[in-house]
């Protein structure tokens, strides 16, 4: 194989921040026609590679050539004219346009010798593009009207607008239900044969080895390996990213459960929920799956009282309590670790002591003063115990990798020492190291008597972490399962509405 | 596609809710007094809104890209200030001075824009100083004297009619066209929106939000001195307290019309129609013989309403 063959080359590329070196001298290539997984932990470097790619970020040193000519790319629209794109990980699109606008935003079609857009064309150009791509969405349509999956075909749609033979696309599938992720990975497959490159990052392996062909490995800025997808495994890829034997990627302890703490009856939210009932019990994980829209997330905030409940009765501890907001649920020993944890669950700007003492700022306090050296304890205390990595407790919560930042959060629970611990797709763009850090946590707790509750959209942590599996659609839930009977396809089966024998 | 035909009534009633309530109030008032709906009462309710109009319409360029321009009732009288007294102390042709005094005005926006961009100050924080900056700079400019004796052709601008219609209305429909078809049909329009939307995507489109920051406060210090001049030329001198808190109602009228003060969301003719909610109610409050006392309290409880509509309109999707 001559070198000649790869359509992109990065050489001895470095990039330091104010404290960290993100990159170390690596090497990245990428063939024609190449579906390229760009895989690593948090702060592994990928997405700073990624921008500096595609001209987002200055490099300090190094070469990028494609083509086998050498180019400078210092600006979005340098990497744009060279057939450079990128998706990025928080969606780039402008929520108050229309999705014409967004793709066609800064080379906006325009009347011949005028300074005017044409919009019936911008339109028009817009709308092919995406019944090519098989999107049904409307091309005047404001992107902030539609669902997540389809503003990530949008994005799609921009990128190939763009005569992109180069996608960077990070991390496309974090919030796709399988379904969707089945559409964007037919889009990618049809790009490939079309002889467009795509750069690949996923956190999620299995997705790795479904689609691409080849996997670059990044750990702490360096390059660790490069080899084509069929020599390696799973096992091998995380020991790649993370440098060390991982162990059981779920590991299960043998938990007793004793009895029931959490008892849902009939709840409905007159829009989402309609029915539901179940049994949490001390010392389980109780697992909730099911497509999006099916109504976890609504079960999730409406026991915590986060939404009102219309009907329906809820049981704690065998007795019947009313739940009308956060703070009562808080009170009964409830927490609720939220699906968007930088929406819902922190605080950015604030520190990490703070982010983690808030919710126990009464036990901390007398007379409406704050004990500022008992909180310090706490934090530390906290911090110690989840391992949190950080400098120091006083570094903003938005400077932290994902994982840490998720670690805050439950961090701020366990200040409480809560019965019932609901969490809300607890690992969602977490890397590998980290996620196995916070199943082992929920396992602890577990054993410790917490009734856990979990709702995830990542089927393989739902059966390797969950004693037990609930599966939800359209609002009830319609199967059960136990451990030991659950399996991949008889969760999707019922998820989806087909026949299939639960245990009950 | 089915749910727009569906929606097509409630659409209509979420775009038009504000000319509707504007309608509304010029129905009371001229059931409430029959002075209020006649030709010269009208061009009158024209001619007072069409100052404060002009000044909305170059607000509205800051609040849509997530910004504000507080300094635009000092810049108005230190244009008007300038032009006059280049007009009358050093005799130069009106239009020259007013030229000038319309440079001054962009030269403001200008360091406005610059300050926001370059220093990273906030808009608030930055227009608020050039606030205080720019009325001192009229008060040393006027030694806090009134400066009179303007030009025919100078006070033609304020109180002449072109068919019937006062100057200065004119000017503000030329103003508002332009301003809607660079808002609604180029380029540079759409980045302003897409800069109030998110400002990330928008640099990585290839746009420069910096660029469109630094030439929205450029187009307010612009509008702002237009007005300033008009002002002048209405009361035949520029005066050193002239549009003392003017800032307030230019803010008001884009809102009041629709555009949202987090950016990216709102219109040219909203704001017109905005300005004019405010014109109509001193107005017809005023012909109704309600105490000015009084006045400001119902002023205050309308835009409530007039917002309020808006915001309940819009949260029905």
């Amino acid at each position: 194989m001559s070198e000649n063959k790869f359509y992109l080359r990065m050489e001895g590329i470095s990039k330091a921040f104010p404290g960290v070196q993100a990159l170390k001298d690596v090497n990245f290539y990428v063939a024609r026609g190449e579906i390229h997984a760009l895989v690593g932990e948090n702060g592994a470097g990928k997405t700073t590679l990624m921008k500096i790619l595609t001209g987002a970020l200055s490099m300090d040193s190094g070469s990028v050539s494609l083509k086998g000519s050498h180019v400078e790319i210092n600006t979005p629209t340098d990497a744009q004219q060279l057939g450079i794109s990128m998706i990025h990980q928080e969606l780039s699109l402008i929520p108050n346009l229309t999705v014409g606008q967004n793709i066609y935003l800064g080379r906006e079609p325009r009347w011949k010798i005028s300074a005017f857009i044409d919009w019936n064309r911008l339109y028009t150009d817009s709308q092919e593009l995406l019944s090519q791509l098989d999107v049904d969405v409307d091309a005047r349509a404001e992107v902030g009207s539609l669902s997540i999956a389809q503003q990530q075909m949008v994005e799609v749609a921009k990128a190939i607008s763009l005569n992109a033979d180069l996608i960077a696309m990070d991390e496309p599938t974090s919030s796709l239900t399988d379904r969707e992720t089945e559409v964007l990975f037919d889009t990618m497959r049809s790009f490939k044969k079309r002889g467009i490159s795509i750069i690949f990052i996923s956190h999620r392996l299995e997705e790795v080895f479904e689609i691409s062909d080849w996997v670059t490995v990044l750990r702490d800025g360096s390059l660790i390996g490069s080899e084509p997808i069929k020599d390696l495994d799973e096992e091998r890829v995380v020991q790649m990213m993370v440098g060390r034997e991982l162990g059981e990627m779920y590991p299960k302890g043998d938990v007793q459960r004793r009895g029931v703490i959490l008892e849902v009856n009939n709840l409905h939210d007159g829009r989402e929920l309609s029915g539901v009932s179940l049994e949490l019990y001390s010392g389980e994980i109780l697992g909730v799956a099911g497509l999006a829209g099916a109504g976890r997330t609504a079960l999730a905030e409406t026991i915590f009282g986060v939404r009102p409940a219309i009907t329906g009765d809820i049981e704690l501890d065998g007795s019947p309590v009313k739940i009308n907001s956060p703070g009562e649920a808080i009170r009964l020993g409830m927490g609720l670790v939220p699906e968007d944890r930088k929406q819902q669950g922190l605080f950015l700007n604030r520190a990490i002591r703070e982010n983690i003492v808030i919710s126990a700022l009464g036990k901390l306090s007398r007379f409406s003063f704050i004990n500022f050296s008992k909180a310090d304890k706490l934090a530390r205390e906290f911090a110690v115990k989840l391992d949190i990595r950080t400098p120091s407790l006083r570094q903003l919560v938005r400077n932290l990798s994902g994982g840490n930042q998720q670690k805050v959060v439950i961090a701020r629970w366990l200040t409480l020492n809560p019965r019932v611990l609901i969490l809300d797709e607890p690992t969602r763009g977490i890397d590998v190291g980290t996620k196995v850090e916070i199943h082992a946590l929920m396992n602890q707790l577990a054993e410790g008597g917490v009734g856990v509750l979990m709702v995830s959209s990542d089927l393989p942590e739902v059966l390797g972490v969950s004693d037990r599996i609930l599966v939800m659609r359209e609002g009830k839930v319609v199967s059960e399962f136990s451990r030991e009977h659950a399996t991949q396809d008889n969760i999707m089966h019922a998820a989806t509405g087909g026949k299939v024998n639960s245990d009950k | 596609m089915t749910n727009s035909i569906v929606n097509r009534p409630l659409d209509i009633l979420r775009r038009f809710s504000v000319t509707i309530i504007l309608l509304c109030i010029c129905l009371a008032f001229a059931l409430g007094s029959s002075d209020f709906f006649t030709t010269s009462n009208l061009l009158n309710v024209a001619l007072q809104t069409s100052i404060i109009a002009i000044v909305a319409i170059g607000m509205t360029f800051t609040i849509l890209t997530a910004g504000i321009d507080l300094s635009v009732g000092s810049v108005m009288a230190l244009s008007g200030a300038i032009a006059a007294g280049l007009n009358v102390r050093q005799g130069l042709d009106p239009f020259v001075a007013i030229g000038i005094a319309l440079l001054i005005g962009m030269l403001i926006g200008a360091i406005n824009g610059l300050m926001i961009i370059k220093g990273g100050i906030p808009p608030f924080v930055a227009t608020l100083a050039m606030l205080a900056i720019a009325r001192g700079l009229t008060l040393v400019y006027t030694q806090g004297r009134p400066i009179a004796g303007l030009d025919e052709r100078f006070i033609y601008l304020g109180t002449g009619q072109i068919m019937g219609i006062p100057v200065p209305v004119f000017i503000m429909v030329v103003v508002a066209i332009i301003a809607h078809i660079v808002t609604r049909y180029t380029p540079f329009g759409l980045h302003v929106y897409a800069t109030g939307g998110n400002e990330e995507p928008t640099r990585l489109a290839g746009v420069s939000p910096d660029r469109i920051k630094l030439a929205v406060y450029i187009i307010s210090g612009f509008t702002a001195a237009l007005g300033g001049v008009l002002l002048a030329a209405r009361l035949w001198s520029a005066q050193p307290n002239a549009a003392v808190g003017w800032e307030l109602d230019a803010i008001a009228a884009p809102v009041i019309g629709g555009t949202s003060l987090f950016g990216g969301v709102g219109t040219i003719g909203g704001t017109v129609v905005g300005a004019f909610i405010i014109g109509v109610l001193s107005n017809g409050l005023n012909l109704m013989g309600v105490p000015s006392y009084y006045q400001q309290v119902i002023k205050g409880v309308v835009f409530i309403l007039a917002v309020s509509l808006d915001i309940l309109t819009k949260r029905r999707r």
